[in-house]
């Protein structure tokens, strides 16, 4: 008779609290992460937060990759802002090499990294409509996002994990049609972010869920390493393209915005004005660029013959270039010696990269610093003490990329 | 004045003497080092201090040295003082026998992750830690792969077809077989230093 009864776990019968499995594939995390929330009624009563499901192992395996097959890596990161991490990775590299950008090439560095914000933040804001219910926002905006596709297709011909630029510049000068695309979201996208903000910014039942959840006071958050618009929204004015600018930053004219509370709503108003302000300084930078004429208008790399391949005319017919491309491509080319850290403005946060060379072929020691892994610790502090509901909005707001979290 | 790293270095030395050592300043930002066991006694003064104001843990890491014996790992810490804008690196060498360091989650919430991080992929054991376990690798993993002695692939897996990857070396479209019926790969493919040629 015995043998009959079901054994349960210790302490299952008396326990108050409800354990939820929000699990590494649900319909609202966005990307393989898992949740164990105990829950009193709806009330969060804790957390426990799994990582790693898409653990790729990217830093062991940049030990055996020279620097520019470390790109395609990076771009697998965070992957809705593909560009701005492969961006990080050429500054960095050209940092350990004392490589010199011309300014050409450093704005449209800046085009491409800010259309890559506005893509972030774009997913972000309309992901967590989506999280409160409102789908049409989303649908809408990711038309425009096919605009920002095309123009890095016509770059470098990929659409979302765009390996795009080479160390020293770009592979190819941007074409007329990559000119007139650019041209095309600027006059179309204002208007249609104007009729998403109208759409969520002062909606009533909108407010209602995200004003209050989610917050974090600016201490809390600067102790937990927070970045980028989440640190923002708490109140902290640090954004790594103001603080140590590079590629060019310097020479544009955007502001900071920056919340209060740190909740989920001031989260989504921080990245709604970012992308005004990305707008603003792509429109910038486009008009530089214009200004540049004849032959300067053909710069699109630096002269770095050790790590940009020549271009291949040159290596059917002259020897130099045929001996550079031989050593580019079976990756006999040894790195100074060193150790360098360049963080830039992802989309997250301060995206960092920490290179130690030993004078070999590859590095011998990556190291990503991921915001979105350093600020997914916050989590319980945030969601502890709301509903569940609100947990679900937190969590978007927070933009949790899965891949930038476990590199 | 502004804070500037040949006045970091004179501050540090003021209070720690010779125990702070290694000074250097690549491409700017200055690195230096301590024995492991006054790791949070510099890290609580670089916090408190107020003109050092070092309050901004940006991350934390180690880096394997293999023949550095008695100091194989190095746990890094990239510490930023946002309002003077001004970055430091500190280092601590740790015996990989005796890989046992102070951990910074009372200082640093930001810690907690990142000393997990490490401990799952060097096996550094920070005392202290309210929940040192793996993070990234499955739970089952008994070593910690990104020590140097680890190759990139795992050689005992037997359920990948070397030939369909390019090992193998044979035209037998199979894995070739170890003497103890174990699939291996054949050692001309073994994967050596650097990119293979």
């Amino acid at each position: 008779m015995s043998e009959q009864h079901i054994k349960l776990p210790e302490g299952s019968i008396e326990k108050t609290t409800t354990t939820l499995n929000l699990g590494p594939t649900h319909p609202a995390t966005h990307g393989v992460m898992q949740n164990i929330l105990e829950l009193d009624g709806e009330r969060i009563v804790s957390t426990e937060q799994t990582i790693g499901y898409i653990h790729r192992a990217f830093e062991k395996i940049a030990e055996r990759r020279p620097l520019y097959q470390i790109t395609p890596l990076t771009d697998r990161m965070n992957y809705c802002s593909s560009p701005i991490n492969n961006m990080g990775w050429h500054i960095t590299c050209e940092k350990l090499l004392g490589v010199k950008i011309p300014k050409r090439v450093d704005y449209l560095r800046v085009i491409i990294m800010e259309l890559a914000r506005i893509a972030d933040h774009l997913i972000c804001n309309s992901i967590v409509g989506v999280d409160a219910g409102a789908y049409t926002g989303f649908l809408y905006l990711m038309q425009y996002r096919e605009l920002i596709y095309e123009i890095w297709e016509e770059v470098c011909g990929s659409r979302l994990t765009t390996n795009i630029g080479r160390i020293g510049g770009f592979e190819r000068n941007f074409n007329d049609i990559s000119f007139q695309k650019l041209e095309k979201f600027l006059k179309e996208y204002p208007k249609v972010l104007k009729e998403f903000e109208n759409l969520f910014q002062r909606n009533r039942i909108f407010m209602e869920r995200t004003i209050g959840t989610g917050a974090i006071s600016a201490e809390r958050a600067l102790n937990y390493g927070f970045t980028g618009p989440n640190l923002r929204a708490a109140g902290v004015d640090y954004d790594v393209r103001v603080h140590t600018p590079y590629s060019s930053y310097e020479d544009f004219q955007f502001n900071i915005p920056v919340g209060t509370t740190g909740d989920n709503y001031d989260r989504w108003l921080v990245r709604g004005q970012e992308m005004w302000q990305s707008l603003s300084i792509i429109e910038q930078a486009y008009h530089k660029v214009q200004e540049f004429k004849g032959a300067d208008a053909e710069v699109y790399h630096a002269d770095v013959p050790e790590y940009y391949l020549p271009p291949k005319e040159d290596v059917y017919t002259k020897m130099e270039a045929l001996i550079w491309h031989f050593k580019i491509i079976m990756g006999e080319i040894n790195m100074p010696v060193g150790e360098v850290y360049q963080s830039v403005e992802g989309g997250n946060g301060e995206l960092g990269f920490y290179l130690i060379s030993d004078g070999g072929r590859t590095p011998y020691r990556l190291h990503f610093r991921r915001p979105c892994f350093i600020y997914y610790q916050a989590f319980e502090e945030l969601a502890k003490g709301g509903m569940l509901s609100d947990a679900i909005i937190t969590m978007s707001s927070l933009n949790l990329i899965a891949g930038e979290m476990d590199s | 004045m502004a804070l500037i790293n040949e006045h970091i270095k004179l501050r540090l030395i003021e209070k720690f003497g010779e125990q702070v050592s290694g000074f250097e300043e690549p491409y700017g930002m200055l690195t230096f080092k301590s024995p492991k066991e006054l790791n949070l006694k510099v890290l609580n003064f670089l916090y408190d201090d107020e003109e050092l104001k070092f309050r901004f843990l940006t991350t934390l890491g180690a880096v394997h040295y293999p023949d550095n014996s008695g100091q194989e790992l190095a746990i890094v810490y990239h510490l930023h003082n946002l309002s003077d804008n001004v970055r430091i690196r500190f280092k601590i060498f740790t015996d990989i026998n005796h890989p046992d360091v102070y951990t910074a989650t009372g200082l640093f919430s930001a810690a907690n992750w990142m000393e997990r991080e490490t401990y799952d992929f060097y096996g550094v054991n920070f005392v202290g830690h309210p929940n040192l376990k793996r993070i990234l690798n499955v739970e089952e993993m008994d070593y910690f792969p990104m020590r140097k002695e680890y190759p990139l692939e795992d050689q005992t897996r037997v359920d990948k077809d070397d030939e369909m990857f390019g090992r193998g070396g044979t035209f037998g479209f199979g894995n070739e077989k170890a003497e103890n019926g174990r699939a291996t790969i054949a050692e001309a493919d073994k994967p050596g230093k650097g990119p293979e040629i």
